[in-house]
């Protein structure tokens, strides 16, 4: 096909607005408001200019979006390198020590202002029982920073009453911008609804001199140079073809608002990569995707076949995982789990079930013999309305899927299920950019520095929360702390390059021209049929999505194939996604939503993209239960226990791999 | 649908400065349409079901009917998010009702200040572990 361009013939010209800047901030997320509230402490007192820009309302943007129920890193009591140990075990032995052991010294801070700014923390009452934030301070229980005692509901996890955890946060981030905004006279340091669509390199051919975008809420472009960049978006969700397809497409157990925008702004600029192959399946309530976390640590519940059968200590699945996969088996991550609850599950033994009710029969006997009837039902009850909130505080939808099927936790249990594939680095996943590390950590190997902490291998361009690859388990606490460590790193490399100018390689026409192009397109064809969703010269973003949830399902190991691939499928998946990127010169929107739905799915593209090429790169299954490559179903420490880097040259659209060692810093 | 837009209800928010939303939805779903000055979920099959649309109506014309790909009719998951504390009513399939209370901040909104109280930042160790607040954990 023809190559099209736009030329502003049948659309009309943006307004093009420029911004400059010391520090752009690209998401406003968790990650995105912890770089916000450091970066601007330090930028006030030098007059440097930060500014923040997210695609939606910043109140309620990012993973925490809904709220949470838990906060899943809090060190406290517990040791820094246990931390680090846990994070290791979980992510199948490879991880960046220095990078994890980093987060875990600095990520109590954050929860410490997080209380302090308003978040209700739950609190052990005398009695042993948990206190709710509210309650806690009502009754002059000490703050989290002056030794108060959280609620854990597993060794890293403490309970909150989290509807508005985004909303403190991001007040504590808004005043912080406006704060600089008086030190430097900026009149606007905060975009909101504006749409970042690609890194635009310096001439210089080193530095990412700009970030372009569009507002999603009038006809505006936005380049926004930069000395220096943090990348705080999430990861990609609605990629693999989910198990709902109708409306529940949108019921993603990750917020399927996470288009890998972080993956592609990186990959545009040619930062490279490590661990992209690696990937999150979470194992969650069926269809509401409701969490598991506090019932299985909280409440003690157990997860079963259909015959009472715990699926993790049958003898043949063991013995077989522990055959293919060795030591990681009997360590028994997240990932070792959901592959025997697949065992399972293929053998026709399903539903795998959550036994809530046993799990409340049993926390309910204690209680009863521990408070006598009375006291005891009142707290029974107290423990009903912390179960509901569970759910009510991050996944709502599946209280009204409860409600709707009658399902009482406390007298039936509930079905749970491995979800699609997600791409992110800060939960259980760690697919993302290799980033320096601290450097100040005894035991860290010379290949894992160089200058300044959470940089990406493009010089200014600075890497927090999903897009930092090889350190999962941050959550969204060290996604916070990590989004501080990140800007305060990033202000010391414009204090040490303050005689940088960015200079763009695009001009502003030339940006609005890719910009705008799919608006051009469909203005341009949208009459030659008579109705304009189906015709020839064009692809709408709907369109795309589904294109793109087929091949990853059914070549690069979805559901459809209970998460199996092979060398041989994901080159056949691979050349059809190829020609699905060459359409996307040909991609059309009728308004601003769909052009953002259209950019969203391109990046969604690249990252699938370079999720598929890392699986191909590396010959061995380290993720069972997550994906298996068919023709290496084992672990093969000798030859792959590394870290795999991989290098995107947008320019000749070519891919370099390679692998990086992995150095065990901590026992 | 997920979220819906009961016509009788919606204003359009047309006393207000925006259409409160279409400002929060997080993926860019709720959208006024200007003739009718109502607003509605423009792609359904997108909505993560997060319900802060529901909570931030002011004329609480917002409601979620469950994914009609599993979740059967006649359930109700109602929130009233107040400036400290938000109430769930949830209505089952048969009838049975469940009301929670949670609190949601333990300050008043707007009050946060975020360097009050807090060191000036010490640019002798910017290249050092720790955040302006202090230095990293030590063990």
């Amino acid at each position: 096909m023809e190559k099209e361009t736009c030329t502003f013939s049948y659309c009309k010209r943006p307004e093009v607005t420029e911004v400059e800047c010391d520090l752009l901030i690209m998401g406003g997320g968790m990650a995105g408001c912890g770089a916000a509230f450091e970066a601007c402490r330090w930028a006030n007192a030098k007059g440097l200019k930060v500014v923040l820009v997210d695609k939606a309302a910043t109140d309620r943007s990012g993973a925490v979006a809904m709220g949470l129920s838990a906060i899943n890193t809090y060190v406290g009591e517990n040791k820094v390198a246990d931390y680090v140990k846990y994070v290791r075990n979980d992510l199948m032995g490879i991880i960046r020590e220095d990078l994890v052991y980093d987060l875990g010294r600095h990520v109590d801070d954050s929860v410490h202002h997080f209380e302090e700014w308003g978040l209700p923390i739950w609190k052990k009452g005398e009695d042993g029982f948990s206190i709710d934030g509210h309650e806690a301070k009502e009754k002059g229980h000490k703050m989290l920073k002056d030794g108060g005692t959280p609620c854990r509901s597993g060794k890293w996890q403490i309970m909150i009453n989290g509807e508005s955890y985004k909303v403190v946060v991001a007040e504590a981030a808004k005043k912080a911008l406006e704060t600089n905004r008086a030190a430097t006279g900026m009149a606007q340091n905060h975009f909101e609804r504006v749409f970042i669509v690609k890194a635009v390199m310096d001439k210089n051919g080193k530095n990412v001199a700009a970030a372009v975008g569009f507002s999603t809420r009038e006809n505006k472009i936005y380049s926004f140079k930069a000395k220096a960049m943090v990348c705080a978006t999430a990861g990609a969700v609605n990629c693999f073809r989910p198990r709902s397809v109708g409306e529940g497409m949108g019921r993603t157990w990750y917020p399927v608002f996470c288009a890998g925008s972080g993956y592609a702004f990186g990959m545009q600029a040619g930062a490279e990569m490590t661990l992209m192959e690696n990937r999150f399946v979470p194992a969650r309530f069926k269809d509401g995707y409701g969490p598991v976390g506090a019932w299985f640590l909280f409440f003690k519940a157990k997860a079963t076949d259909s015959y009472g059968e715990d699926y993790c200590a049958n003898k043949e699945y063991f013995d077989d995982a522990v055959a293919r996969y060795g030591d990681y088996a009997k360590n028994l991550g997240t990932a070792i789990r959901n592959h025997l609850m697949m065992r399972a599950m293929k053998d026709g033994k399903g539903p795998i079930l959550m036994n809530t009710h046993t799990a409340m029969a049993e926390f309910s006997k204690r209680i009863i013999e521990q408070l006598g009837e009375k006291a005891g039902a009142k707290k029974l009850k107290h423990l009903e309305a912390e179960a509901w909130e569970d759910f009510l505080d991050m996944a709502i939808g599946q209280a009204s899927l409860w409600a709707a099927n009658n399902v009482e936790p406390e007298k039936v249990p509930s079905e749970i299920m491995p979800t699609e594939p997600y791409l992110l680095g800060s939960h259980a996943g760690c697919a993302g950019f290799w980033v320096s590390g601290p450097g100040d950590i005894p035991g860290t190997p010379e290949h894992y520095t160089w200058g300044y902490n959470r940089m990406s291998t493009v010089p200014g361009l600075f890497m927090a929360g999903d897009v930092v690859g090889a350190s999962g388990h941050k959550f969204s606490s060290g996604s916070h702390a990590e989004g501080r460590l990140a800007a305060k790193a990033a202000i010391a490399y414009i204090l040490d390059h303050a005689d940088y100018k960015p200079d763009p390689k695009m001009t502003l026409d030339e940006i609005a021209a890719e910009l705008y192009l799919p608006f051009e397109i469909y203005e341009k064809y949208k009459t030659y049929t008579t109705a304009p969703e189906i015709n020839p010269y064009y692809i709408g973003p709907k369109a795309i999505q589904l294109r793109l949830m087929k091949i990853a399902d059914e070549y690069f190991g979805g559901c459809a194939t209970w998460y199996m691939t092979s060398k041989t499928m994901l080159e056949e998946g691979l050349k059809k996604l190829e020609l699905l990127k060459e359409d996307c010169n040909h991609m059309a929107a009728k308004d601003l939503h769909e052009l953002l739905r259209c950019f969203e799915n391109y990046h969604r593209i690249l990252s699938v993209e370079a999720h598929a090429r890392h699986i191909l790169f590396r010959e061995e299954s380290r993720y069972p239960g997550y994906y298996y490559r068919g023709d290496f179903n084992k672990i093969d420490d000798a030859n792959w226990k590394c870290f795999t880097n991989s290098k995107y040259n947008a320019e000749t659209n070519t891919w370099e791999f390679k692998k990086v060692p992995y150095v065990q810093m901590f026992p | 649908m997920p979220s819906f837009v009961i016509t009788e209800k919606c204003d359009g928010c047309k006393a207000g400065d925006k259409t409160a939303c279409q400002y929060i939805c997080p993926h860019d779903l709720m959208i006024l349409d200007r003739e009718k000055m109502k607003a509605y979920n423009q792609e359904p099959e997108q909505c993560w079901e997060c319900f802060n649309c529901v909570k931030i109506c002011p004329q609480q014309a917002i409601e979620v009917r469950g994914y009609s790909d599993f979740v059967p009719l006649g359930s109700q998951t109602i929130p009233m998010r107040s400036s400290d504390s938000i109430m769930w009513t949830i209505k089952f399939r048969n009838g049975l009702t469940k009301r929670f209370k949670f609190p949601i901040r333990t300050t008043v909104e707007g009050t946060v200040d975020p360097y009050a109280g807090k060191p000036e930042p010490d640019f002798s160790k910017i290249k050092e572990p720790g955040f302006f607040t202090g230095p990293a954990r030590t063990e």
